[in-house]
């Protein structure tokens, strides 16, 4: 069983839950970024949360089935066809051996999750499968797919039953986004005028936006606290010696465009950052299209574990119900 | 300056050692990360040592927050009544200084550079106050450096010179990024030294290129088969300049699966470096000579 590319979309990146455990040597967890829609995606077809789908951003690719499969598209409002007839978004359907899977239009979110029965089954790189192209590593030959390809499925387990997710269970965000900061890190470089216009100002996703990291404009810019610069730290108020980069973290260069590392991040560098963007939403930020007006709202620690734990609720009874 | 305990959102604690550069400071985030790893504390799913702080990802789910924060205060004091010891390995890398492909592309992206009439070299050797390319290249390659930081991207070295602060190299990044730097471009930015792992954006000044290869996901580089990654944090890396013939020779050899870096295990005792410095370095640098 395979899937032949005719399109490529966009980008479109074999991923999974990603490749913990390297960050150390400078090789990032990678996987979905909108996670929970890779999972919801493999469920419905029958596999492990942490098989391999793909991830299409914007642009959906155009693909055909060399043999019978099961199938579900989760994440952003883009619908899937077959042979050019309609499916449903967030539910499982079946494609025949020699159609053909296309997109219409991205409505809504950024980026759809391809689950396909039986898992996308390129090799394993450092245990995972999800695509790293800085280091050439992991997914289809270390690369996004180009038309041509011809990507391996493995073999499906489940029943092959059509089964949806119920509409309350569907996550995108809402507009204008709201993105929850535990301020922290070198949240103190910034002078007091910069911590209240941080949080107060509209932002709006720049078009750099992509899987290492979510630019965003449109704020005043930030102004730093004087200070000799520390030795090795550089000459810009924003420098610090080059350190780790939590995922999730803000940093801004110059004072002037914050920008969210996400799942293929650097792990680290010379920028000071504000804070962290708390994992509840990280998935969120996946699906954000350049412009959308963002507003960062500041929580605490309790208020991040509190909405951590709401999602762990949500991903439970997506389990449940798709059980 | 105490160490700094601040989180990274829920599941990260960052602990900074000093907010500036120094092989204390260095040494004492390496030896609290290793700490840190050896306590096995649950919850604790990466560890990522850097210049003088370190970073840990944690599951909160598994562990609160405040939990961690508590077990890994706890090893600081352990930490720093610690021998200032490290056992690593010293490497030789062979260097191609001012190389063709780094001088095709610094004149590419003149225009994001200080000083859009010279090459970073150029740059480097005058406002650190050497005569001229080839005494900067001297005190590049005459010094060993500390890979005090691997990351940014796969594998890539951060290295800290191991020598008196006020001989150190300094050099600002470009003024705006490139977008383009040749795979293996020995670079240095800050007080740091690198060396680009892939092809790719960087800011750095860039100075060489070597003919070997440090991150292979492949996994076929002769001494990258058990791992793709080469550097570890702790190593000590020596520069050696070579010319144009030995560099196309060391090419051809890692190609033939013939080319292997000199490396020789050795004990780093900080307070020996530094009551001596240079006959410290010397004998560093006999060890790689099989001395």
């Amino acid at each position: 069983m395979a899937i032949k590319v005719l399109h490529h979309g966009l980008a479109t990146t074999v991923q999974d839950l990603g490749r913990p455990g390297y960050f150390h040597l400078g090789i990032p967890l990678g996987g979905a970024m909108d996670r929970y829609a890779m999972r919801a995606a493999n469920l419905l077809v029958g596999n492990d949360e942490g098989s391999a789908g793909l991830e299409a951003v914007f642009l959906g690719p155009k693909l055909e089935f060399t043999e019978d499969a099961v199938v579900a598209v989760t994440g952003a409002d883009m619908p899937a066809k077959v042979d050019g007839v309609e499916q449903p978004g967030w539910t499982a359907f079946s494609v025949r051996a020699g159609q053909t899977l296309t997109f219409d239009f991205l409505k809504s979110g950024a980026r759809i999750y391809i689950a396909v029965a039986g898992g996308i089954d390129v090799p394993l790189a450092l245990g995972s499968r999800s695509t790293y192209p800085i280091g050439a590593l992991g997914g289809y030959k270390g690369r996004p797919l180009a038309a041509g390809d011809e990507l391996p499925v493995g073999a499906a387990n489940g029943s092959g039953e059509a089964r949806s997710v119920a509409e309350q269970l569907r996550r995108l965000p809402a507009a204008p986004v709201a993105l929850r900061v535990l301020p922290g890190l070198y949240w103190d470089r910034l002078s007091d005028e910069a911590k209240l216009s941080f949080f107060a100002d509209e932002w709006k996703v720049a078009p750099e936006a992509d899987r290492m990291g979510y630019r965003f404009r449109g704020g005043r810019k930030l102004s730093f606290v004087e200070r000799e610069q520390p030795f090795g730290a550089g000459s810009d108020p924003s420098n610090i010696v080059d350190s780790c980069y939590p995922y999730g973290s803000i940093q801004v260069p110059g004072g002037t465009e914050p920008i969210i590392l996400h799942r293929d991040a650097v792990s680290g560098g010379g920028y000071f950052m504000l804070g962290t963007v708390i994992s509840a939403d990280m998935d969120l930020i996946g699906q954000m299209q350049p412009h959308t007006p963002t507003r960062f709202v500041e929580v605490t620690m309790d208020e991040a574990l509190a909405a951590r734990a709401e999602e762990n609720t949500r991903l439970e009874a997506l389990r449940t119900s798709l059980r | 300056m105490p160490t700094r305990y601040t989180f990274g959102g829920d599941e990260h604690l960052f602990v900074e050692c000093s907010d500036e550069m120094s092989l204390e400071a260095f040494f004492k985030s390496l030896s609290m990360a290793n700490g840190v790893k050896e306590s096995g504390i649950k919850g604790i799913t990466e560890i990522c040592p850097a210049n003088a702080s370190f970073q840990i990802k944690f599951d909160p789910d598994q562990i609160k927050p405040e939990d961690v924060l508590r077990e890994v205060r706890a090893i600081e004091g352990a930490a720093e009544r610690a021998e200032p010891v490290i056992r690593t390995r010293i490497v030789e890398i062979p260097v191609f200084y001012n190389d063709p492909w780094t001088n095709e592309t610094l004149m590419r992206f003149r225009e994001r550079h200080q000083e859009p009439s010279g090459t970073d070299l150029d740059y480097a050797t005058r406002i650190n106050g050497y005569g001229d390319v080839d005494d900067f290249v001297a005190a590049h390659s005459g010094s060993p450096w500390f890979v005090s930081m691997v990351g940014f991207v796969a594998g890539l070295p951060f290295m800290y010179q191991m020598v008196e602060r006020q001989r150190q190299i300094q050099v600002p990044k470009y003024l705006r990024p490139r977008t383009d730097t040749p795979r293996l471009t020995v670079g240095h930015g800050g007080c740091f030294g690198c060396i680009y792992s892939v092809r790719g954006a960087g800011g750095y000044q860039m100075f060489g290129i070597t003919p070997m290869p440090i991150f292979d996901p492949t996994q076929t580089t002769s001494y990258l088969r058990d791992f793709m990654v080469f550097f570890r944090p702790g190593d000590i890396v020596k520069f050696k300049p070579i010319d144009r013939d030995a560099y196309d020779q060391a090419v051809e050899d890692v190609d033939k699966g013939r080319f292997s870096p000199p490396v020789r295990e050795v004990s780093f005792d900080l307070r020996e470096f530094q009551k001596d410095i240079t006959g410290y370095n010397t004998r560093l640098e006999g060890m790689i000579n099989g001395h």
